[in-house]
């Protein structure tokens, strides 16, 4: 894994997150939608907070797919988990929000999950995909 | 009869919401790695064959399918119920997409990552 790689992952916590608080900020300011009301969602779409909020989730989609195309699946979920420790904080720093101990306590499991995926390799080689140098002059 | 709608959709979102990471991870996988393709072929390279994979649009529905779904069960239960259950087992049903579909060596550092991530996910939405 490479600096830039690592950045990829960083990215689609970062995106991720501030995305879903933007949308979440949004979704408040324009109040609760009924089911039998749902055109109302459109309205919503005027909402500036949803707007960013969907801006900064197709930044969130297109670093999600580079990282997925040098990286496994399992590898991705877990370590850009950390992005609901992320939300943890923006919602207490910026939607004002309380946190209970059960929560921390989730955060810290995060946290583990997180530590003991991004020590491992990103990658399956699968067998197919390395040719031996000496077939390859053969073929040649 | 309610409850059996809710964990219908509950099983709806896991299942559609794992199809669509699959197969964006397979056409993912398939185009290679986005930054190689960018030094070698420039950005219009990415653009093309990104926007031609169609098990990359297939994987798109699929995640359409598991949002609306999930939409649907939050208008039927609680967030509570709904949120932690539909994330939770995401990241197992993922985990055995990826292992039974994708061939990934899920190996036991990343059961164990997941089950880890699993349980914080639990605790952190059910509150």
């Amino acid at each position: 894994m490479t600096i830039r790689k690592y950045l990829v992952i960083l990215s689609v916590v970062f995106f991720g997150s501030v995305g879903d608080a933007f949308l979440a900020r949004g979704m408040k300011n324009a109040g609760a939608i009924d089911i039998h009301h749902l055109s109302r969602v459109f309205s919503a779409l005027a909402n500036p907070f949803v707007i960013l909020g969907i801006f900064f989730l197709l930044a969130f989609m297109s670093s999600y797919m580079t990282a997925l195309s040098f990286a496994d699946l399992t590898y991705v979920l877990p370590a850009t988990a950390i992005s609901y420790v992320v939300m943890v904080l923006l919602s207490i720093f910026w939607l004002h929000e309380h946190v209970s101990p059960q929560r921390w306590i989730g955060v810290g499991f995060i946290v583990i999950g997180v530590g003991v995926v991004a020590g491992g390799p990103s990658r399956t080689e699968h067998p197919a995909a390395h040719v031996p140098t000496t077939a390859l002059k053969e073929r040649a | 009869m309610r409850a059996f709608y809710t964990w219908l959709c509950i099983f709806i979102t896991v299942c559609t919401a794992a199809a669509g990471d699959v197969l964006v991870a397979l056409a993912m996988r398939r185009i290679g790695d986005l930054g190689e393709i960018r030094r070698r072929h420039g950005f219009s390279a990415i653009i093309l064959r990104v926007f031609s994979s169609g098990v990359l649009f297939g994987g798109v529905f699929f995640m359409a399918i598991a949002f609306f779904s999930n939409l649907i069960g939050l208008s039927w239960a609680d967030l509570s119920v709904v949120g932690p259950a539909s994330a939770a087992l995401t990241f197992v049903t993922n985990a055995l997409g990826a292992r039974f579909f994708l061939h990934e060596n899920v190996d036991r550092r990343r059961w164990l990552a997941t089950i880890f991530v699993c349980l914080g996910v639990l605790l952190l939405t059910w509150s």
